[in-house]
């Protein structure tokens, strides 16, 4: 579905992406895992056009979609639930959810979806006429999930969703994450949490300073050496 | 002070503060959304109100025909403004921008005074306008009482446009967040579009009655009702529309009412917004009705 080709992106002097390949297929979940500062958010972010690389590709279904505006990559259903949440504080939670299916015309689609949501999230259906930024953090995260779901998107990218929160919820946004994949909803999943990501992954990327190093299955990845070493935190 | 002059000077506070609401929604909107003084707002004012004198006197439309025409006319030359003069330089670092809005201002500024002629013009007020109507002893000019019930209703549609819609939640969003908003699909520069048109619009509106209040026009007119505009929106706590309202309104009144109750002190009637201006920030710098707001990288 998804595939970058020998991508690359420069902050300034800072070789941020060094030609990274990677490939999406329908349906299924990919994950990328690496350190802080490895580049897993400039690559979600140069998917969708926030960030212009130096060079190299993006293709959606082999049609090229690098150097398109951000909404129009959105608008083809790809679509980022960013690192941080970014919510929009001044606005209601239902308001934050509608923006969410801003592109959309199906009023009726959009309704069942946002009772969908409030039916994955019922601290949000409580929540509703609140302003988005007096929520928890933990609540501004289902918020920004939800948010990402209200878009019916075809490739869900999301940038640690579970940071911040505590180990139920966090659970419970990976089983969601599994859910919407299962309703055929293909998903790009960023993760410091690499052990959870890699267990629901179909597949793995490990980016280590703007170069993949390793990639395999999921389950491979999990039981790789240098894998557990790094990034799941086990001694040899 | 007779009763009926005391009811005279609440017309005329709120039908001067109405204009200054008016303009002042067209600066908190603006920066609001792109964090931009829209230095050249006061001169889309006078443009507008020229406009209007021209289509009345070289086109001999009917006075209401005039307006819509410049009202329109205005608002897609402030869209056009921001294409020129704001867009290319958006992502470049703020000072970029904020000297080009001082030169927009200037500019417009010299080419009002090559195309219209440096020489005040007399605006032929309508009939209906300048009529003097009587409420038992208060009598008072048609244009005063009108004013502020076209800004009340232009202020109900805005209010209903930004917190009803779904272009005016677009618009929310973007002014707490561009980059958020654009992953929701939101076309920014439809939204910043936007709002410099209906900014425009409200100062064309605004121009337009000051000059059928204040019949005279020249190429420097939009500059201290912009000056003081820019201060109500501060006032008010800029980036908030109520609070550019509000700002507009508490400046109208107390430039009128000191006016007419301290007559020695009408000489300085232009420095009371800046004394003002002094002690609101004094006691709350995010203004009036502001919020704090972490500056955007
Ligand atoms: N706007 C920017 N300007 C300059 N450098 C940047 C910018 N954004 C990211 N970088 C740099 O690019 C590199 C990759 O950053 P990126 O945000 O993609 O990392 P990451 O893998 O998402 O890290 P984390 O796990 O901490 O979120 C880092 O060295 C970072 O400092
Ligand atoms: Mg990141």
């Amino acid at each position: 579905m998804l595939k970058i080709q020998s991508l690359s992106v420069h902050y300034g002097g800072i070789h941020a992406l060094q030609g990274i390949d990677l490939t999406v297929p329908e349906g299924k979940i990919v994950t990328l895992i690496g350190a802080n500062g490895a580049g897993k958010s400039t690559t979600l972010r140069s998917i969708v056009g926030l960030v212009k690389p130096t060079s190299g590709k993006v293709l959606l279904h082999d049609a090229v979609i690098s150097g398109k505006a951000t909404q129009d990559i959105v608008q083809m259903g790809l679509v980022l639930v960013p690192e941080g949440r970014r919510i929009f504080s001044n606005l209601t939670v239902e308001e934050n959810l509608l923006l969410g299916a801003y592109a959309r015309s199906d009023k009726k689609g959009v309704l069942k979806d946002l009772s969908h949501v409030y039916d994955l999230f019922p601290r949000l259906k409580e929540r509703r006429m609140q302003k988005g930024g007096t929520l928890s953090g933990g609540e501004q995260q289902m918020l920004a999930v939800g948010r990402g779901l209200m878009s019916r998107p075809k490739l869900l990218m999301m940038d640690e969703p579970s940071l911040g929160l505590a180990p139920l919820i966090a659970k419970m946004i990976f089983e969601i994450i599994t859910q919407i994949n299962a309703e055929g909803t293909t998903v790009l999943l960023v993760e410091q949490n690499a052990k959870a990501a890699l267990e629901v992954a179909d597949y793995g990327y490990v980016l280590e300073t703007g170069r993949i190093t390793l990639q395999g299955k999921g389950r491979d990845l999990l039981m790789d050496d240098r894998v557990r070493k790094a990034y799941l935190g086990e001694a040899q | 002070m007779t009763l009926s002059l005391l009811f005279q000077h609440i017309v005329n506070a709120l039908s001067l503060g109405s204009l200054y609401a008016l303009i002042a929604i067209g600066y908190t909107m603006v920066y609001g959304i792109l964090r931009l003084i829209n230095f050249a707002h006061g001169d889309v004012f006078m443009l507008g109100a020229y406009v209007a004198f021209y289509m009345m006197t070289l086109l001999s439309l009917p006075w209401w025909v005039a307006l819509l025409v410049a009202i329109v006319f205005t608002a897609f030359f402030g869209i056009g403004l921001e294409r020129v003069a704001y867009r290319p330089l958006r992502d470049s670092p703020r000072i970029s921008i904020m000297i080009s809005a001082i030169a927009a201002s200037f500019l417009l500024e010299s080419l009002a005074v090559l195309i219209f002629g440096g020489r005040p013009k007399g605006v032929p007020v309508p009939d209906v306008l300048s009529r003097v109507i009587h409420f038992g002893s208060v009598s008072m000019i048609v244009i005063s009482l009108i004013i502020p019930l076209f800004t009340f209703a232009l202020l109900a549609v805005l209010l209903w446009i930004v917190n009803k819609t779904k272009t005016g939640m677009a618009m929310r969003a973007v002014s707490t967040d561009i980059e958020a908003a654009r992953l929701m699909a939101v076309d920014v520069n439809k939204v910043v579009s936007f709002t410099f048109g209906i900014g425009s619009l409200l100062a064309a509106f605004g121009g337009i009655m000051w000059s059928f209040k204040y019949p005279q026009l020249n190429p420097l007119m939009g500059v201290m009702p912009g000056l003081k505009c820019f201060i109500a929106a501060v006032i008010g706590g800029i980036g908030s529309i109520s609070g550019a309202v509000l700002g507009g309104f508490l400046l109208g009144i107390i430039e009128i009412m000191t006016v007419a109750f301290l007559p020695t002190l009408s000489g300085y009637r232009d420095a009371f917004a800046f004394i003002l201006l002094i002690v609101v920030l004094l006691v709350k710098p995010t203004g009036l009705l502001g919020k704090r707001q972490a500056e955007k990288v």
